[in-house]
C-alpha cells in the first residue's frame, strides 16, 4: 500500500511540477509578445515627462516607429523622431535590436548632418534621461532569467525572474503582475541585493487599439531617489506597412515624414 | 506572552510585506476593467503647431564668453564675446521641404560687422538656405546651402572635404559650428546593392581657416607668429563653375558593418600653398581617393578609414605647394562603465614626395617629419540624469611633441536653458607645429543658451 501510494503520487507530483514550469515560460512568453511585439509594426507619438528627485519637470516628445523582423518575436527596429525640447528637435535615433548580440544603434545630429554610431553595450541605462531604462523600452530577453509563478489569481499572474548573469545587470530579481485576459505586464517591481523594492513599473492605462490591448500610459518610479518618469502614448497604430528601408541612413537624414505626423 | 509573539509576527509579515506586494492588492490600471467588449475610438489630437506661424520655428539664443588664459602678443586677450540668435524655419509644401537657419550675432571681439556670408564675419552667418525633394523613388535632393558631413572619424577628417570653420572650433563655440555650410547640390541615389552621394559645388567653398583675426598661428615664411595686425590674404579659387568641387561617396552596409568609397576632386580646403609674388595663401587643387569601414568589434564600435591626397601637379618639388599624402585613421570607441564612453583614434598623415620636398626646402626652414602621428582620447560621462555632460578630448602627436585638449561641461538647468563651460588647451615643445603654434590661443569659455 505505501510503495503503490509513493509509486503513484510521486510521478504526479513531479508531473505538476514540470507543467507549472512550462506554463511559467508560456506566460513569459505571451507577455512578452503582448509588450513588445503586437502587429506586424506599429507607431505611436510618446509624451514623456520627467520628474527628477527635486520635483523639477522636463518633458520629451517623440514618435516611435517600430518593425519587427520575419522571425516572430526575434530582431526588431525602431526609428525614434524627437519633436521636443528644443535642442533635440529633429533629432532621429535608430535602433536595431539583435537577438544574438548588442543592439546596433545609430543617433543622427541634424545641425551637424552627422550620422553617429553609437557604442552603448549597457541596455540598463536611462533612455533619453528618463527613468526608464533602454531594456525596458525594447524589451528584455526572456532567456536571460529564470521565471517562477509564485503567486495566480483570477486576473493576474505574479512571476518572480531572476538574472542567469547577475553580473550583467543592477537588479537581483523582480516580480512582474500579468494580466490574465491580456498578458500585459501591469506592474513590475524590481529588488536589490537586500530585498529593496528600489524601482517600479506601473501600467496607468490600457486601451484597445486595432484590436490590440495596448499600454497607453505608463510610469517608472526610482523608490529611493523619489523620481518617476510618465509615457503617454497616443496616435498608436499597428500594421502600418512601414517599409524596411525606413530603418536606414537615408532616413535618418530625411526623416520619413509621412510616418512621423 | 504567546499573543504578542503572533502579533509581533503578523506586524513583522506586514512590515515585510510592504516590499513584496500580493497580487490581490495590485490594482488594474485604468481601461483593464470590461476589456474586449470593442476597440475603443482613438482620441484624435489635433496638430500642436506653432500657434500663428506659418512655418515651423526653433532656434535659440545664447551669450558666450572667453578669455585666453596667457597673453597673446598678436591678439585681444578676449578669445570670444559674442551673443547669437539662430532662428531655425522650416516650411513643407507639397513635396518641398523649405529649411532656412540663420544666425544673427553680435561679436565685438572681431570688431569688424560688415557681413561675409562665406566667412561667417559680421552680423549674420546664413547656416542653412535649402530645398529638400525626391523626385524619385530612389532619390533624394537637396539643394541651397547646407552643412555636410561623412566618413568615421571623431573630429578628425580624411573623406570629408566639406568646409569647416577651425576658429569657432578653436574658440569654444558649440560643436555644430565646427562644421561650415556649402553652397551645393547634393543628390543621393539608392539602392538594394549600394548608395551613392553626388554632391556638387559649383563655386569652391575653403575652411574657415585659421587667419590671424582672432586666432595667432605660425607663419614659416616670416619665421614668427602672426595676429590681427597682419591678417592673412588668400588667392581664392571663386570663378564659378569652373572653379568647382565633386565629391562622391558609394556606400552600402555589409550586415552591422558600414562601408564607403569616396573620391573628390576639388582643392585643399584650408591654405595648401603661397603665391611668392604677393604672399597670399592659395588653395592648390586636390583629389583625393578614400575608403571607410565601420562596425561593432567587441563591445564597441570600431572604424578605419584611409584616403590618398593627389596634390597639384609639381607639388612634390614645390615647396609652396602641399606635398601629396597618406592618410590613415584607426578608431574604437566603448562604453567603459555607466554613463562614461571612452573612444581612442590613432590617424597618420604621411608625406608621399618626403625627399623632393626635404630638397625643395630653401636653407634653414623648417623641415617636417615624413609621417605626423596623432593619438586622441575622448571620455564623456553624462551625469545627472543626462542632463549633465562631462566630456574631454585630447590631441597628442608624438611626432611634433605638441597637444590640444578640450574639455567642456554642460548642464541643462531646464529643457530650455543650459550653461556650459570649457576649455581650448594647446601645448607644444615648438612653436611651429601644428598644435604647438596655438599655445598663446589657449582659452577658457563660459556660455549660456535658451532653447526655443
Amino acid at each position: 500500500m505505501k510503495k503503490l501510494f509513493a509509486t503513484l503520487v510521486f510521478p504526479l507530483i513531479l508531473f505538476a511540477g514540470a507543467a507549472q514550469a512550462q506554463d511559467v515560460m508560456e506566460v513569459v512568453k505571451k507577455a512578452n509578445h503582448t509588450s513588445y511585439y503586437q502587429g506586424n509594426d506599429g507607431r505611436a507619438m510618446v509624451d514623456m515627462e520627467i520628474l527628477d528627485d527635486q520635483g523639477r519637470s522636463r518633458s520629451r516628445q517623440f514618435v516611435i516607429l517600430r518593425r519587427d523582423d520575419e522571425e516572430a518575436d526575434t530582431g526588431q527596429k525602431f526609428y525614434v523622431y524627437f519633436n521636443k525640447p528644443a535642442d533635440v528637435k529633429k533629432m532621429a535615433f535608430m535602433v536595431w535590436k539583435n537577438v544574438d548580440r548588442d543592439d546596433d544603434r545609430w543617433l543622427y545630429l541634424p545641425a551637424l548632418d552627422l550620422v553617429k554610431r553609437i557604442a552603448a553595450s549597457d541596455e540598463r541605462t536611462s533612455f533619453v534621461g528618463s527613468h526608464f531604462f533602454y531594456e525596458d523600452v525594447s524589451g528584455r530577453g526572456i532567456e536571460e532569467d529564470t521565471h517562477e509563478l509564485v503567486e495566480e489569481t483570477d486576473e493576474l499572474y505574479k512571476i518572480k525572474s531572476v538574472p542567469k548573469d547577475t553580473g550583467k545587470v543592477e537588479f537581483a530579481y523582480y516580480v512582474n503582475w500579468i494580466h490574465k485576459a491580456t498578458f500585459l505586464p501591469i506592474k513590475t517591481e524590481y529588488y536589490d541585493e537586500n530585498g529593496r523594492n528600489y524601482r517600479t513599473y506601473t501600467a496607468l492605462k490600457v486601451e484597445m487599439v486595432d484590436g490590440h490591448p495596448t499600454v497607453t500610459a505608463s510610469q517608472m518610479s526610482d523608490n529611493v531617489s523619489g523620481g518617476k518618469t510618465t509615457m503617454s502614448y497616443s496616435e498608436v497604430k499597428y500594421d502600418v506597412d512601414l517599409p524596411e528601408d525606413i530603418f536606414t541612413e537615408r532616413y535618418l537624414r530625411k526623416a520619413p515624414r509621412k510616418y512621423l505626423k | 506572552m504567546k499573543k504578542s509573539a503572533v502579533l509581533m509576527t503578523a506586524g513583522l509579515a506586514c512590515w515585510m510585506g510592504m516590499g513584496i506586494a500580493s497580487a490581490q492588492e495590485i490594482k488594474l490600471p485604468e481601461g483593464l476593467m470590461g476589456l474586449g467588449t470593442g476597440d475603443k475610438e482613438e482620441e484624435s489630437k489635433k496638430e500642436k503647431k506653432s500657434a500663428g506661424l506659418p512655418f515651423d520655428l526653433t532656434g535659440f539664443i545664447e551669450g558666450r564668453i572667453g578669455v585666453r588664459t596667457q597673453s597673446d602678443d598678436h591678439e585681444k586677450s578676449a578669445s570670444i564675446g559674442e551673443t547669437r540668435l539662430q532662428l531655425d524655419m522650416e516650411k513643407q509644401v507639397d513635396m518641398f521641404t523649405f529649411n532656412l537657419t540663420t544666425d544673427f550675432l553680435l561679436d565685438p571681439v572681431v570688431d569688424d560687422y560688415g557681413v561675409d556670408l562665406e566667412s561667417g564675419k559680421g552680423l549674420i552667418d546664413l547656416r542653412e538656405a535649402n530645398v529638400t525633394f525626391s523626385p524619385l523613388d530612389f532619390m533624394d535632393v537637396k539643394l541651397g546651402r547646407q552643412i555636410l558631413t561623412w566618413g568615421t572619424g571623431d573630429l578628425i577628417f580624411i573623406n570629408d572635404l566639406f568646409p569647416k570653420d577651425w576658429n569657432s572650433f578653436f574658440i569654444g563655440r558649440d560643436d555644430e559650428y565646427l562644421k561650415a555650410p556649402s553652397d551645393a547640390l547634393k543628390a543621393a541615389f539608392f539602392s538594394d546593392s549600394f548608395n551613392l552621394d553626388v554632391v556638387y559645388t559649383p563655386r569652391f567653398d575653403n575652411d574657415r581657416y585659421i587667419d590671424g583675426h582672432r586666432i595667432s598661428f605660425f607663419d614659416r615664411g616670416l619665421n614668427d607668429l602672426r595676429g590681427r595686425e597682419n591678417v592673412v590674404t588668400a588667392d581664392l579659387p571663386d570663378d564659378w563653375f569652373s572653379d568647382d568641387e565633386l565629391a562622391l561617396r558609394l556606400y552600402r552596409s555589409f550586415g552591422a558593418f558600414e562601408t564607403a568609397l569616396y573620391y573628390y576632386n576639388g582643392y585643399w580646403k584650408s591654405p595648401g600653398g603661397q603665391n611668392m609674388m604677393t604672399g597670399a595663401v592659395t588653395f592648390p587643387k586636390l583629389q583625393v581617393f578614400g575608403a571607410s569601414v565601420r562596425g561593432p568589434v567587441a563591445k564597441g564600435i570600431a572604424n578605419m578609414e584611409a584616403g590618398y591626397y593627389k596634390s597639384a601637379s609639381g607639388s612634390g618639388s614645390n615647396p609652396l605647394v602641399r606635398n601629396s599624402e597618406f592618410r590613415f585613421l584607426a578608431g574604437y570607441e566603448q562604453e567603459i562603465a555607466t554613463e562614461l564612453t571612452a573612444s581612442v583614434q590613432y590617424y597618420l598623415e604621411r608625406k608621399l614626395d618626403y625627399d623632393a620636398y626635404v630638397a625643395s626646402l630653401p636653407p634653414g626652414a623648417i623641415v617636417d617629419d615624413e609621417n605626423r602621428h596623432l593619438i586622441t582620447l575622448r571620455l564623456t560621462k553624462l551625469l545627472k540624469q543626462q542632463t549633465m555632460t562631462v566630456s574631454l578630448f585630447n590631441f597628442w602627436s608624438p611626432s611634433d611633441k605638441d597637444g590640444y585638449l578640450r574639455f567642456n561641461v554642460s548642464y541643462k538647468i531646464t529643457d530650455s536653458l543650459e550653461v556650459e563651460g570649457g576649455g581650448n588647451v594647446f601645448y607644444g615643445a615648438e612653436n611651429y607645429s601644428f598644435f604647438g603654434q596655438f599655445q598663446d590661443n589657449s582659452n577658457i569659455y563660459a556660455g549660456l543658451r535658451y532653447n526655443f
